[in-house]
């Protein structure tokens, strides 16, 4: 019985990473893996000729600093967090929200635009990936912004602050996130168009 | 003085454990989010879609074997599935076949057998108290029954089940006007294997994050069985490829259900011109293979894992190579991606593409054969004991190898232009994955039965069932290939319809007839399963003489697996018959510095940091001792 209990550590720990948090990273991969295969799918199908061509909407351009403005919030909310600054945290979350929501907004005028040019969901597949792009990274970004959400409420429950940052980090590290992937989302559009 | 502080360590934990867990009926066996529950759940649940999947490979063999045989008998199940004369409806054959793949492929060698034991065993062998996240492995589990649930109903609507075939090929799964099975069985069949891949994605990063993150002192990647490389690399196969099968499915989707043309182009039914441009249906194949591809291996990994384990156990033997075995594991994990096309030869596909592919995937037969070369090694001259668990993982073997010969024919792009889509085709993927992967599921539910109900199943009955389905499958699929080199093609309905076919009528008889017997052997089992689970022999802590963790936490371990501290780990899991050790098997558990007698020269250096590490440990402990 004594001896079983002994500890020994001829090896380094494993990687210590919050368990959450690396679930958190692996969930991302799989969302990489889903655009990674939705972004290879339409070079694919381009490739095979028999392709709508159409301007990509201007407002992608301003969704696009809206999303990285977010980001800029959501960071200045989680070094104030880290301070115990809970004033700022406040400020940074709910500008993150806010911007996310704008984004949101953003984008449905980009259909809009999209329709407003005669592309639809319905007809040559090049548009119609553009909706799934779009539509697919918003439904992301929604539960993006409810998890935001969710830290928010419970930071004016005043269990978010320097030594409680698991769920900001993550929230912080999901954001991000989703806000790098509509940025290459844009990017590839445009070279890819 | 230590001695006393452990104790009332133990104690400490032993109070903790009685407060925690007073289960209620509801959260131990149906919600729990004990691993060991959710693993016995996958398990009958797998068990049940098995049973299922059988069954209507049957159907499909009655008819093949004996095409004018009167089916008057299965009415009252079947229904208006048989015309007049007792004959099988041919679109509910193609619905038949299509379920049999789909159920087969990922209710039973998927979620049954990586659900199972990658649930079961994560914890239990790397030293963890449960897995990272159980409420979220217990998701993974009811989003798999939600999942089988829709599957079931499927099977029951009017215009019956999916009949695309199990790889629903646009623009035949994407037409409700093509086959009765595109309409609404097609919609199900979707909206189940979008449930499914979230179960599977959800379990899978929690194993992920399980052997990453929560493995025992001692416990490095150089010290893990071989089962856990084997289930965490599958976990991460899943993890890459399933959302790509999601998208595959979202677009499908919208071509079936908004109108879209992702898949479809210019085409005509009845006459009649859709309106449908600029869709490729190649597109889909590219993105469902590049699932479809390592999905064999995420059903074949971790029968592969089991095997080593239990090969090495009743060898007696340490496992041959096992640096080798991890190295051809990831071969495989890396190969399994860039392989996808060779499904795709005679699809239109550039040919120079073709030979690349055909160059990538028989690089696949270097890991595959350092695996069998490992096994053989291991099994020669070892003190065999053939338990049913040894006999099944021997057999996994040989359908491993005379299954995987085949496979370099078809790899080649030459030789697939005759053999695609035949039933060399068949007889080589039921070889090679169904069955092996079959046979690793049952020899996995032998070895750790008594770990899992504490009792022991029935040894004769265990052979019996062996020798019944080894000897069964061989006759069931042998024939298919002669059966493929002469040509005939999958998913026929008849057989009588070509002159060239005819004289296999005989061949076709005998198939089916053994297949019937070797699905009749398969209750022997279940007998054996329901029978053992609570009239078995009482099994003892470690029945088999292992090695591995699992065999120190009590019969019935309880939520939290060890009563109290998780065991420390100190050597790899295959030190069986170590020469100059007292029994034929040395526990991880056994520190170096007490076995002297057995330990190797660069084993004795270790001893010395292992006993500094001991003393200072101690020190630590006798001051948190006096703080108190």
């Amino acid at each position: 019985m004594e001896q079983e209990l002994k500890y020994v550590d001829l090896v380094e720990q494993p990687i210590s990473m919050h368990p959450k948090k690396f679930a958190l990273w692996l969930f991302m991969v799989t969302v990489v893996m889903i655009f990674a295969a939705m972004t290879s799918a339409y070079i694919v199908r381009q490739s095979e000729g028999n392709w709508l061509e159409y301007d990509l909407p201007q407002i992608f351009w301003i969704t696009s600093g809206i999303v990285v403005l977010s980001s800029v919030f959501l960071q200045y909310g989680y070094y104030s967090a880290k301070k115990d600054n809970l004033a700022g945290l406040k400020m940074g979350l709910i500008g993150a929200v806010v911007l996310g929501i704008a984004f949101l907004i953003g984008q449905w005028y980009s259909w809009v635009a999209l329709v407003d040019e005669e592309v639809f969901f319905v007809g040559n597949p090049s548009g119609s990936f553009l909706y799934v792009f779009t539509g697919l990274h918003a439904l992301h970004l929604i539960s993006g912004v409810i998890f935001l959400i969710i830290v928010l409420i419970s930071s004016f429950r005043f269990q978010i602050h320097s030594k409680a940052m698991v769920r900001m980090e993550m929230a912080t590290t999901y954001w991000h996130f989703l806000g790098g992937l509509w940025l290459y989302l844009f990017m590839f559009l445009l070279l890819n168009h | 003085m230590s001695t006393a502080s452990v104790a009332s360590h133990e104690s400490a934990h032993d109070d903790h454990h009685d407060h925690e867990h007073h289960d209620n009926f509801v959260t131990k066996y149906i919600f729990t989010t004990d691993h060991k529950m959710i693993g016995k759940q996958f398990l009958v649940t797998g068990i049940f879609w098995a049973l299922i999947g059988g069954f209507l490979s049957i159907l499909f063999r009655l008819q093949l074997g004996f095409p004018d045989m009167s089916l008057e008998f299965l009415r009252p199940l079947l229904g208006g599935w048989l015309d007049e004369a007792g004959k099988l409806d041919p679109t509910f054959y193609l619905a038949l076949v299509t379920m049999h793949g789909t159920i087969m492929v990922f209710f039973v060698l998927t979620a049954g057998l990586s659900g199972t034991f990658s649930n079961f065993l994560i914890p239990l062998q790397i030293g963890a108290r449960d897995m990272a996240s159980g409420f979220m492995n217990m998701l993974s589990y009811w989003f798999f029954f939600a999942s089988g649930v829709v599957m079931f109903i499927s099977l029951f609507i009017p215009t019956g089940p999916a009949g695309g075939g199990w790889v629903v090929y646009p623009p035949l799964s994407a037409l409700e006007q093509a086959i009765p099975g595109s309409g609404l069985g097609m919609t199900l069949w979707l909206v189940a294997m979008t449930l499914f891949i979230a179960s599977s994605l959800l379990g899978g990063i929690n194993y992920i994050t399980t052997v990453i993150n929560l493995r025992t002192k001692g416990m490095s990647f150089s010290r893990l069985p071989l089962t856990i490389w084997a289930f965490f690399l599958t976990a991460v196969i899943g993890l890459l490829s399933f959302p790509v099968l999601v998208a595959a499915a979202l677009l499908l989707i919208f071509d079936r259900s908004f109108g879209t043309s992702f898949y479809l182009s210019d085409i005509y039914i009845n006459g009649e011109a859709l309106p449908n441009t600029g869709g490729s249906p190649v597109l889909y194949q590219h993105l469902f293979w590049f699932l479809g591809h390592p999905e064999v291996y995420i059903v074949l990994l971790p029968a592969l894992g089991i095997t080593s384990e239990v090969i090495a156990t009743n060898s007696r033997k340490p496992i041959f190579g096992y640096k080798a075995m991890i190295i051809s594991m990831l071969g495989i994990t890396i190969l399994s991606f860039i392989v996808w096309a060779h499904h795709m030869f005679v699809s239109g596909m550039n040919p120079f593409l073709g030979s690349i592919f055909m160059f990538l995937t028989l690089i696949i037969a270097v890991p595959s054969a350092v695996k069998v070369f490992n096994y053989l090694t291991t099994l020669w001259r070892g003190n065999l004991i053939f338990t049913p668990a040894m006999l099944f993982s021997i057999g996994l073997v040989s359908f491993f190898i005379s299954g995987g010969l085949t496979g370099i024919f078809l790899g080649n792009s030459a030789i697939d232009i005759q053999l695609h889509d035949t039933y060399f085709v068949v007889a080589h993927f039921h070889l090679v994955m169904g069955s092996a992967s079959f046979f690793g599921l049952l020899a996995g539910v032998y070895h750790w039965f008594p770990k899992m109900f504490g009792r022991m199943m029935d040894e004769k009955l265990g052979y019996i069932h062996f020798w019944l389905t080894f000897v069964g499958v061989y006759m069931v699929f042998f024939p298919m290939h002669y059966i493929g080199i002469a040509g005939f093609p999958r998913r026929y309905y008849s057989w009588t319809n070509f002159e060239f076919a005819n004289m296999y009528t005989d061949l076709n008889m005998f198939v089916s007839a053994a297949a019937i017997i070797t699905f009749a052997a398969q209750f022997i089992f279940l007998f054996n399963f329901f029978y053992s689970m609570f009239r078995g022999r009482k099994a003892s802590l470690n029945p088999w003489r292992s090695t591995t963790l699992e065999w120190t936490t009590p019969l019935h371990p309880g939520h939290g697996n060890w009563p109290g501290e998780i065991p420390a780990v100190y050597r790899w899991p295959y030190d069986y018959s170590k020469p100059g050790a007292e029994e034929d098997f040395i526990p991880q558990t056994v520190p170096l510095s007490a076995t002297p007698e057995s330990n190797l020269p660069h084993e004795q250096e270790q001893v010395k940091l292992e006993m500094e590490i001991m003393k200072e440990e101690e020190e630590v402990l006798v001051a948190n001792e006096s703080k108190h």
